[in-house]
């Protein structure tokens, strides 16, 4: 090692002031975590393919595979109503790997560090969400210009599907708060996963997504109805191809208030405890 | 202004079962080094983690530059560089990178951050590795990269967990280097270790710490002393010869301590033990014993092992030394 002289104290000003105040400093520092987490995503691209080739994977299989036998034999019929569906149905799985990489931050060490520097407690979380962002953004533009090839027609225009992306975006950022939460509840990240697929299932599968309501017996009716995947679906069905839109957003929306008002407390309130 | 820049006093913590920390008391002074040894599980790293601002103690309270841990961890924060047992470096980020990161988040500017990163990159060797993902360092290089992470900021206190564990013997030789250049450059550091040698070889005081309490408080010297610096050890051929060789021995003990024969399981049964301050003693011993007709069948001298350090320190006689070390803390 060199014998270089290490230069004395960086810090300028008052050393207990953030610059431009708390809730400055919190955004600066959650988009210093963002870059952090955009940068590990870059380097290893493997880990998109549950946003890239899995959703993809699910519209080929349904539009193919069952989409003859659910649409009555008229595939470009079916893949019209299920893209919307499926879309849905990525996001929420799509959050899961934030979870799974917060968890194993934390067994390595990494946030104990973080812990340590006078950042604000949420900092770290919220830049691990912030930088979800352009997963969920992959979701879309994979789905829709995939769809496209296989035949997918958008049939309202170029507004609405920008608020469609728009809302899909937002509420894939509520929803991984679910398993921000898991993450720093259970011990690995394979239990992340666990956990998290058998939320997602029910609520995928016992939704609008894959088949129309109607045909459902009335109990199972009942829980679509209650469902916080369906008004998404329908809300993002109605922007794609047409349809009334109001009401299922206001209860989107609603939905996406509501999950945040439960769960980023719950997270943070766990991440505080852990380790 | 007191010059203690960590005080803890009565920190207890509790996992489920286990007694992590159980009334433990520490003292630093501004501009040392204070080694805290202890076996695995002692609760070596919950104390560091308290008084990093990471756990709360269920009670006692704590100072860090001479603020309240657990009313101010903000301020504490500003004040701290924390390098954990386990190298927490983010091993998808370049040298750089991690680098960078920290000192965004300590509100550098990216300018300053960039170039505090070059310069620590550089102190620690690590310019041409600077660009590559931490994944491809060796296990030296982490650690140092981690080290230089717990620096961006000028903390004033240094908190070190285990800093040279898994390290082989000319890198953890480097890794004293640094802490020792900090503490020239103004930063008082805490640092746990399992080596007698190490807190040895940086620490101006030691505290020991087993089953969450400490055992003592000494400086290295001091420490050595009570454990006995160097061990003489005397078998006589006839065991009816023990009072003799006890008196003889007596004569040379070093000062305020006295020959004991060692009946515990585990020592050398029969024979006598002395601590004394040198090798001189054996100059006198070896004559006074042959006077007094104590024919030896086995005799060394030998220095202590950690493994003593802890026999004594926590089944040997109770040292007035240490006692009065460990009541100044209060």
């Amino acid at each position: 090692m060199t014998t270089l002289d290490v230069p004395t104290r960086g810090f300028t000003g008052d050393i207990d002031r953030p610059r431009g105040g708390a809730l400055a400093a919190l955004v600066r520092h959650s988009v210093a975590l963002a870059r952090r987490s955009l940068i590990k995503t870059l380097r290893t691209p493997e880990a998109l393919i549950d946003v890239t080739v899995q959703p993809v994977i699910f519209l080929l299989l349904f539009t193919y595979l069952f989409g003859g036998a659910i649409g009555a034999g008229d595939r470009g019929a079916y893949l019209q109503f299920l893209l919307p569906g499926l879309l849905a149905q990525s996001l929420a799985l799509g959050g899961i790997a934030l979870g799974q990489n917060l968890n194993a931050d934390i067994e390595k060490g990494v946030f104990d560090r973080f812990r340590s520097l006078p950042v604000a407690r949420s900092a770290p979380l919220v830049g691990a969400v912030s930088a979800d962002i352009v997963r969920y953004l992959t979701v879309c533009v994979f789905m829709l210009g995939f769809g496209t090839l296989m035949g997918f027609r958008v049939e309202t225009g170029f507004v609405p599907t920008v608020a469609a992306v728009a809302l899909s975006i937002g509420f894939g950022l509520c929803f991984c708060w679910i398993s921000v939460w898991v993450g720093m509840l259970v011990r690995t990240p394979g239990a992340v996963q666990g956990v998290m697929f058998l939320l997602i299932f029910p609520l995928s599968f016992g939704s609008n997504v894959f088949v129309q309501t109607s045909t459902l017996p009335g109990w199972l009716q009942a829980f679509v109805s209650v469902n916080p995947i369906t008004p998404l679906v329908s809300t993002i069905r109605g922007l794609l191809i047409g349809g009334p839109v109001a009401h299922n957003l206001t209860v989107t929306l609603a939905w996406m208030a509501g999950l945040l008002v439960v769960f980023v407390p719950l997270a943070l309130r766990a991440y505080a405890r852990r380790a | 202004m007191s010059d203690l820049v960590v005080r803890a006093e009565g920190l207890r913590k509790r996992f489920g079962k286990t007694q992590a920390l159980d009334g433990v008391d520490l003292a630093m002074r501004r501009g040392t080094v204070l080694g805290v040894l202890g076996p695995n599980g002692a609760g070596k790293t919950t104390a560091v983690r308290v008084l990093a601002t990471l756990l709360r103690p269920d009670e006692g309270r704590a100072e860090v530059a001479g603020i309240d841990v657990l009313k101010e961890p903000a301020r504490v924060r500003r004040r701290i560089g924390l390098t954990g047992q386990y190298a927490s470096v983010d091993e998808d980020l370049t040298g750089t990178q991690n680098l960078v990161l920290i000192g965004r988040l300590l509100d550098l500017t990216t300018r300053d951050a960039k170039k505090r990163a070059a310069e620590l990159l550089e102190w620690f060797d690590l310019t041409e590795a600077a660009g590559r993902m931490a994944k491809t360092y060796s296990g030296g290089m982490r650690r140092r990269l981690d080290l230089a992470a717990s620096l961006v900021g000028h903390p004033e206190v240094i908190f070190l967990d285990e800093p040279t564990t898994g390290l082989d013997p000319a890198k953890r030789e480097d890794m004293w280097g640094v802490v020792r250049t900090q503490v020239t450059q103004g930063s008082s550091v805490l640092l746990t270790t399992q080596y007698l040698e190490e807190a040895d070889a940086l620490a101006d005081e030691i505290v020991v710490i087993n089953h969450g309490k400490v055992i003592a408080h000494d400086t290295p010297d001091g420490l050595k002393r009570r454990v006995g610096g160097l061990t003489l050890s005397v078998r006589p051929a006839d065991p009816a010869k023990v009072p003799d060789t006890l008196r003889v021995l007596d004569a040379v003990a070093a000062p305020g301590t006295s020959a004991s024969a060692e009946t515990a399981a585990g020592a050398r049964p029969g024979a006598v033990s002395v601590p004394v301050t040198s090798d001189l003693a054996l100059d006198e011993a070896v004559p006074a014993l042959r006077r007094a007709g104590v024919e030896v069948i086995d005799f060394g001298l030998h220095l202590p092992s950690l493994d003593e350090v802890f026999h004594a320190l926590t089944e040997g006689t109770p040292a007035p030394a240490a006692s009065t070390k460990e009541n100044e803390l209060v």
